[in-house]
């Protein structure tokens, strides 16, 4: 099975960077907002543009950490293996997210399923004035009314197809890969 | 989708499960501390508690825990129920089964009943302590409640003290101690340890109270008297206090001192012992809620079609 880089590890550094100044261009005051990132992957970006977001502002926002395991609509009762459901990761939101604008980080954009399901967790510890959506890749295919706010890259996809973002601080090195459906 | 995942026994686990298991009711540990102390995990899904032998403890975590997912919770009691007019645990299951519940948890006197449940239901089932068999979800919250309170559990010394015999907390606690590495030693009258324990759960047996002075934790069992009809296993209540009643007296400090309850005070342990703060037993009922929230979390199955985005989840148990 063949995997296709699509994006290297340069071209994520400066998508990343880019992404950073477009937050900073839309909110003038960093430090009132908060990055949330989405389990996995979503976290090390989140922590990424934070740092990015300090660097280019001189001013850090707020960062958290959201789980959606136990608000995914797509998981049943009773057959299959033992043990194959996700793990349930740590939500963090040690903020009072009631007074921030939130903006959750996420490596894939892809059904829109996940970013439903982060945020009817984060309604559960506040109403925040305003959310947005980060993604490192846009690769199509919705399911739900949802869109990006800012996007790193469209990648074109087929609905078989697997996009896999590996970041340095989860898998040694940063790159998005294509790889053919099995 | 061959084997449905119940939880009946101890070794419908592994060590790997435990873990998880255990993992998962930290971050439920996490929802508790919310707002809002609900997820919606179990929504749509109902959950049939079936309480056929008295309990506050375990019915009232299972209930709560199930509420806290969102499933929907029916109860039934023995009393009250059909069964009262001799309907057996069969019809009552099959009737039941019109409902297409999706998880049943089931305390019944008699060993083995869960088992019976599941050949007639589709449902997962829960063992929610069945006669002397098991009780498996007391197992994981004393673990719980040992992990967070003492430290990791492989390497203690546990010792099991009192009635063996009739126990299921013993039976699947000892199990579920030495699956995570824990040393177990048992000390009861040789009338309370069932014939070959020892061999069958890896567990040192030892009739003298003087040797629970090398254990980290002492588990206290409850001198079980309802099920000892007749009697004939110790010869009186006080002479089994004068033998075995843990207390202060024979406790060197550090030791930690469980017990599932309910507590019969004044003989198995002193009642000085069960109001001392540095004991475990309040811990392990507060405990009980996040720990049957992981264990019903974990009935949940893999997702049939596609995985959910391919982002986030695809790798999260990685």
């Amino acid at each position: 099975m063949g995997a296709k880089v699509l994006i290297d590890a340069d071209q994520v550094r400066r998508t990343v960077a880019r992404i950073a100044h477009e937050i900073v261009e839309r909110h003038p005051d960093p430090s009132a907002i908060a990055l949330v990132g989405l389990h996995t992957r979503g976290v090390p970006l989140a922590m990424r543009l934070k740092r990015l977001i300090g660097e280019f502002s001189g001013m850090e926002p707020a960062m958290g950490t959201v789980d959606i395991a136990l608000y995914r609509d797509d998981v049943g009762v009773g057959g299959g293996r033992r043990g194959v459901v996700p793990v349930v990761g740590e939500t963090i939101l040690d903020f009072d997210i009631t007074e921030r604008p939130v903006i959750l980080v996420d490596d894939v954009l892809f059904t829109g399923r996940t970013i439903r399901a982060a945020i009817d967790a984060i309604f559960d510890y506040g109403r925040p004035p305003q959310v947005e959506l980060a993604v490192l890749v846009d690769r199509g295919h919705r399911e739900l009314p949802i869109r990006p706010d800012y996007v790193g890259r469209n990648l074109p996809t087929g609905k078989d197809e697997r996009v896999t973002v590996h970041l340095s601080e989860i898998d040694g090195s940063d790159e998005v890969l294509l790889e053919e459906a099995p | 989708m061959s084997a449905r995942r119940s939880l009946i026994a101890m070794s419908d686990l592994d060590r790997e499960d435990v873990g998880r298991i255990l993992r998962t009711a930290t971050r439920f540990g996490e929802v508790m501390e919310r707002d809002i102390k609900k997820v919606p995990t179990l929504r749509g899904r109902t959950v049939i508690n079936l309480f056929l032998e008295a309990s506050t403890r375990t019915s009232t975590s299972f209930e709560l825990a199930a509420k806290r997912l969102s499933a929907d919770v029916v109860s039934i009691k023995g009393s009250g129920s059909s069964l009262e007019k001799g309907e057996s645990l069969k019809d009552t299951i099959l009737t039941l089964e019109a409902y297409d519940p999706d998880v049943f948890i089931i305390r019944h006197p008699h060993v083995g009943a869960c088992r019976l449940a599941e050949r007639y239901t589709s449902a997962a089932v829960v063992n929610a302590g069945d006669g002397t068999g098991e009780h498996p979800t007391q197992a994981l919250l004393d673990l719980y409640t040992v992990q967070r309170e003492v430290g990791p559990i492989d390497g203690l010394h546990v010792a099991f003290v009192g009635d063996v015999l009739h126990s299921r907390v013993a039976r699947s606690g000892i199990s579920a101690f030495r699956m995570m590495g824990a040393h177990v030693t048992v000390v009861a009258p040789p009338t309370l340890v069932p014939r070959h324990l020892g061999e069958a759960l890896g567990a040192e047996v030892s009739a003298d109270i003087g040797d629970i002075a090398s254990a980290d934790l002492v588990y206290v069992l409850r001198m079980q008297r309802e099920r000892m009809g007749a009697g004939g296993f110790v010869p009186s209540l006080r002479e089994y206090a004068l033998l075995y009643q843990v207390s202060h007296d024979r406790l060197r400090p550090g030791q930690r001192v469980m017990h599932a309850g309910p507590v019969n005070r004044g003989v198995e342990i002193t009642s000085a012992l069960v109001d001392d703060p540095t004991t475990l037993i309040e811990r392990q009922a507060g405990n009980g809620l996040v720990v049957r929230m992981a264990v019903l979390y974990d009935l949940l199955a893999e997702p049939e079609d596609a995985p959910f985005g391919s982002g986030a989840l695809a790798a999260v148990s990685a």
